[in-house]
């Protein structure tokens, strides 16, 4: 399927308001959907015998800056048996930024969800195991965000060379 | 700078930094926390298992990752994208040009070049990405065989890849880190005479191989210590984000050489490998390691032919400039960009955000076959014995670089 068939299948299924744009620059093409609506439409589209996109290779967690105020997920779905494969990103609010896991669908998501969480801070909600993953657990701050600033000393090391 | 205090030692320290998850006043009655790493050979790296046992039976494994973490993602946030090369290096850095040729292949494609690189310097590409694949497949089979026990197959490999290692080197300049694969070219075209001597590194390298599957996979013991330890079913293996050999020994036929055809590998004719439950059961760890035997053949295939292409149609020509294509400034339009790649341990990824105004990434996200992969090692070894987790853990062929980046 392409990206126009992927889109009118996921509108023709879940309603016209389930998508709330389209990003055909990006590669593969994304879809954005709404926070609230992001477990629903992951599950349709890991299970719809049409889509079936099993694989979820990676997830992306982005930080647009203060000015835009606004924090991103994004999600790169792949389908083995179909070979098509769809991007799909999710806006959230800088303050306070959450989204749900998607654990329950994929395991795979345990890991890379607590990798965002420990870089930008974005609490998952559900998720089974919410810790730190690379940085230690008494680290101050989510490095990767654009506002970051490293501690001085940790340990009496000094952090910023 | 000499008397100034350089780290403030304290007895809780670790425990803070890094919480177990069990504690010993939960335990029950024969149950046991044991701790492996993040300084143990077999844990291949700085890794670090928290182990819950109840006698010799691991009842679950809490992994413990970022003593390597490196922060190549904030690196990367203030790099222009030709610098990021040598950082993708450092990730996984047993197979660094296979890192190198995807991040590359990513920036190509977002500038829109990607279809106008010379073949020449594709199939150069080619045969030193499966050179280091020959490499990382070499270390991982040696250091598995001693893992469990074969010290023999650790010391043959490790020969071999001193081969390949000293081969690139007289390529690039490194044992190692190369930085040889640019965006829009290579550092350098090959030395005089690498086509040749690549050549007859293949010919003594075929019996080799030979003389490693004889030694190791078809060795009684490794067999025993192997076959029906660790399964891994196909359907959890994908649920898992599971790639590369991992998945291949699980069954499916699923190389992404094969599925998205980048660089020349349409051209190439090459098999890929799965695994047959030969030994024991579909996906243990036998059909993983045999999984990575069978690609080393694969690999000799794919660097023969690239050989035979190197110094027939695409052979050295006086005004052949391998950086001919390559941008002075690296500016691509503003977009969002995932690339995905084979390389020897599984899918790497590079997720890009360019802004359009600068030569420096907004974001660039790299996902790690080996990160992934190991994320079902409690899933894989919980049941079995703490033996077993060992050789589960080789099997699994993670590099640390690479998972905690």
């Amino acid at each position: 399927m392409n990206f126009e068939q992927i889109l009118t299948h996921i509108k023709t299924s879940l309603g016209e308001g389930v998508i709330l744009s389209t990003d055909e620059n990006a590669s593969p093409k994304a879809i954005i959907i709404h926070a609230e609506n992001l477990v629903e439409v992951m599950g349709f589209l890991q299970k719809d015998n049409q889509l079936y996109f099993d694989s979820l290779s990676c997830i992306t967690g982005l930080d647009n800056g203060s000015e835009a105020n606004t924090m991103e997920m994004i999600y790169n779905l792949y389908s083995i048996p179909f070979d098509h494969h769809l991007m799909v990103k999710v806006e959230l609010s800088r303050e306070k930024p959450a989204i749900d896991s998607l654990c329950g669908l994929w395991k795979t998501a345990d890991w890379q969800e607590r990798e965002v969480y420990d870089m930008y801070g974005i609490h998952i909600n559900n998720h089974p195991d919410l810790r730190r993953i690379l940085m230690p657990a008494d680290w101050e701050g989510f490095p990767l965000r654009k506002d970051y600033q490293e501690q001085e000393y940790y340990r009496g090391i000094k952090v910023e060379y | 700078m000499a008397n100034q205090v350089q780290y403030i030692f304290d007895q809780e320290n670790l425990r803070k930094s890094a919480p177990q998850k069990f504690k010993s006043e939960d335990l029950k009655r024969e149950e046991m926390i044991i701790n492996i790493g993040p300084q143990h050979p077999s844990t291949h790296g700085v890794l670090r298992l928290e182990v819950l046992a109840k006698g010799e039976e691991v009842i679950e494994v809490v992994p413990h990752l970022g003593y390597l973490h490196r922060c190549f993602e904030k690196h990367a946030e203030k790099l222009p994208y030709n610098q990021i090369i040598p950082f993708v290096d450092r990730m996984d850095y047993l197979a660094a040009m296979n890192t190198e040729h995807a991040y590359a292949m990513g920036v190509e494609r977002m500038l829109g070049i990607d279809k106008i690189i010379p073949k020449r310097v594709e199939y150069i590409r080619v045969l030193v990405a499966e050179l280091n694949r020959l490499a990382s497949h070499f270390i991982a089979l040696g250091s598995y065989g001693m893992d469990i026990g074969a010290v023999t197959a650790f010391f043959w490999m490790t020969r071999d890849r001193e081969h390949i290692v000293r081969l690139l080197e007289w390529a690039s300049g490194a044992r190692m880190l190369y930085n040889y694969i640019w965006v829009g070219g290579l550092f350098y075209d090959l030395p005089v005479g690498f086509e040749e001597r690549c050549l007859e590194f293949t010919t003594y390298l075929k019996p080799k191989i030979k003389e490693l599957e004889r030694v190791v996979i078809d060795n009684k013991i490794f067999i025993d210590r192997t076959a029906n330890v660790g399964v891994l079913p196909v359907d959890l293996a994908i649920n898992y984000g599971i790639t590369g050999p991992m998945l291949r020994g699980s069954g499916l036929k699923y190389d992404l050489r094969k599925v998205d055809g980048y660089s020349v590998y349409p051209e190439i004719d090459f098999d890929i490998p799965v695994g047959k439950g030969e030994a024991g059961t579909l996906g243990d760890c036998w059909d993983r390691t045999w999984v990575r035997v069978q690609e080393c053949y694969e690999s000799v295939k794919i660097i023969e032919q690239c050989l035979e292409k190197l110094t027939g149609e695409h052979k050295r020509t006086r005004d052949f400039d391998p950086r001919a294509l390559a941008p002075k400034k690296i500016r691509p339009k503003a977009q969002d960009f995932y690339i995905r790649a084979e390389n020897p341990k599984g899918e790497t990824g590079f997720f890009f955000r360019a802004d359009g105004r600068s030569d420096v990434p907004f974001r660039c996200k790299a996902r790690g076959a080996s990160f992934v992969n190991l994320s079902i090692i409690n899933e894989l070894s919980k049941g079995g014995l703490i033996s077993d987790l060992i050789a589960v853990i080789g099997s699994i062929d993670i590099v640390l670089g690479e998972v905690d980046r």
